[in-house]
């Protein structure tokens, strides 16, 4: 079925409930699908658990969901930078959980849950605290770690441009995370600066299929 | 491996990193970490063909972005604005570290808190009471690459040194480290044990005396 055309971000997500989780696209600021986050914080779901690779930065977009303790868990490789003030605050204060993964095993459960995969073997990890309690294997003379993976009820991810079927391209490193996120949830929802009509985008160039994507929203369209 | 050399004066960081860069065989898919290793790029020449890796999503990383070329849409691993060269790719964070993970990039160059004789790295977390971990790439970094070599200064504030026959900081990897190269000397890792290629304000044997690992000299 081809995506709702949601006609703002309010209306974009305004399915996502309290208790849900919740993967967020971005790379620092790059590809951070802000607006769509805005949005998030307008509707007043709480309780979230969110993805991301980092937990926020200074005073806007995820840092500030945290800040008004909306994400009781954030799941990330990288929370701790110069500028993750809300997220340190309540970290020490005991106010959100933390599930650290290292960076590629993050992109890597993301991936297996979007691609029905039960979970795999990483070396990634082996031999550190992070392997703690997992079940690990040793595979042709090299340690693994058993992870699994990470599937969530909505994906909100920023893409460069859709088609009306929800093909999508991006722009630059703005990719990292999205292509794998809109896969793993049940429900993704991509801002986009513009929507042309389906035949516009080049088959060739298509970096996620429409399959993958339920709901857009045109924000911007300066790019 | 080349026949030892010393000089009589510690290395500067530019000195550092114009050794690692000359070190880097012509052609290689490498990935520079943040910190000291970052400087490695401004040494490496052009007739070296050398492809930057960065784990965000980009092969073909070209210098840091100024004035109009700054966009914000295209950052390196430590989140600045960088350029892309002709011949650069995108792709998301899956691929991205499966090209680690799967040994396809040649060389990796990390900062590290702790190397061991054996090789295993620390340089995610000190591990210290209140400290808020974060790991980012570091492990899939240290245990991906076909070698990983590593920058660091050889001791630390108070005179320890941060070659170690076991880490007392929270592990990154195991048996990864191949090389390395610290402001007093330059170290091989293999199945001999630690190698000791160069030596820099330092003789072998006060070398030898500081650093509580078996050294053998090339």
């Amino acid at each position: 079925m081809a995506p709702r055309i949601a006609t703002s971000a309010a209306d974009a997500v305004s399915g996502i409930q309290t208790g849900a989780t919740v993967l967020i696209g971005g790379f620092g600021n790059a590809g951070q699908p802000m607006e769509l986050i805005d949005a998030l914080m307008d509707c007043g779901a709480t309780d979230l658990t969110v993805v991301n690779n980092n937990a926020g930065q200074a005073d806007a977009g995820l840092a500030l969901l945290i800040k008004e303790r909306r994400v009781k868990k954030v799941i990330c490789s990288f929370p701790r930078q110069s500028d993750s003030w809300h997220f340190d605050e309540a970290y020490r204060a005991g106010e959100i959980e933390l599930e650290l993964v290292p960076q590629g095993n993050l992109a890597e459960r993301i991936r297996a849950a979007g691609a029905g995969i039960g979970g795999f073997f990483t070396p990634t990890g082996y031999g550190t605290m992070l392997a703690e309690g997992k079940e690990t294997r040793v595979i042709d003379g090299r340690g693994y770690v058993l992870e699994t993976p990470i599937s969530a009820d909505f994906a909100i991810i920023k893409a460069l441009r859709a088609d009306t079927l929800g093909n999508l391209v991006y722009r630059k490193t703005a990719r990292n995370f999205g292509p794998i996120m809109a896969t793993a949830a049940k429900k993704s929802i991509v801002q986009v600066s513009e929507i042309v009509s389906a035949g516009a985008l080049d088959p060739e160039n298509v970096v996620t299929p429409g399959i993958f994507v339920d709901t857009l929203v045109t924000i911007g369209g300066t790019k | 491996m080349s026949e030892y050399t010393s000089t009589d004066a510690a290395l500067t960081r530019d000195e550092m990193a114009k050794l690692v860069a000359a070190d880097i065989p012509a052609g290689a898919f490498v990935n520079l970490g943040i910190g000291q290793p970052t400087n490695v790029s401004n040494f490496l020449t052009s007739e070296q063909g050398v492809t930057l890796h960065t784990e965000n999503g980009m092969l073909g990383m070209g210098p840091v972005a100024t004035g109009d070329d700054i966009d914000e849409d295209l950052i390196n691993a430590g989140k600045i604005p960088v350029t892309e060269l002709p011949g650069a790719s995108y792709f998301h964070h899956a691929d991205s570290f499966a090209m680690m993970r799967g040994g396809h990039l040649d060389v990796c160059v990390l900062g590290a808190f702790q190397v061991s004789g054996g090789g295993d790295l620390a340089n995610w977390h000190t591990g210290a009471p209140g400290a808020i971990p974060a790991v980012g790439g570091a492990m899939d970094l240290a245990i991906g690459a076909k070698q990983t070599w590593v920058m660091m200064g050889l001791f630390t504030k108070t005179g320890e040194s941060k070659l170690v026959e076991a880490l007392t900081y929270p592990v990154t990897g195991l048996g990864c480290v191949s090389r390395i190269y610290t402001e007093s000397a330059i170290f091989v890792i293999d199945a001999s044990g630690v190698t000791v290629r160069s030596t820099h304000g330092i003789t072998f044997e006060e070398l030898d005396a500081k650093i509580p690992v078996d050294l053998i000299k090339a």
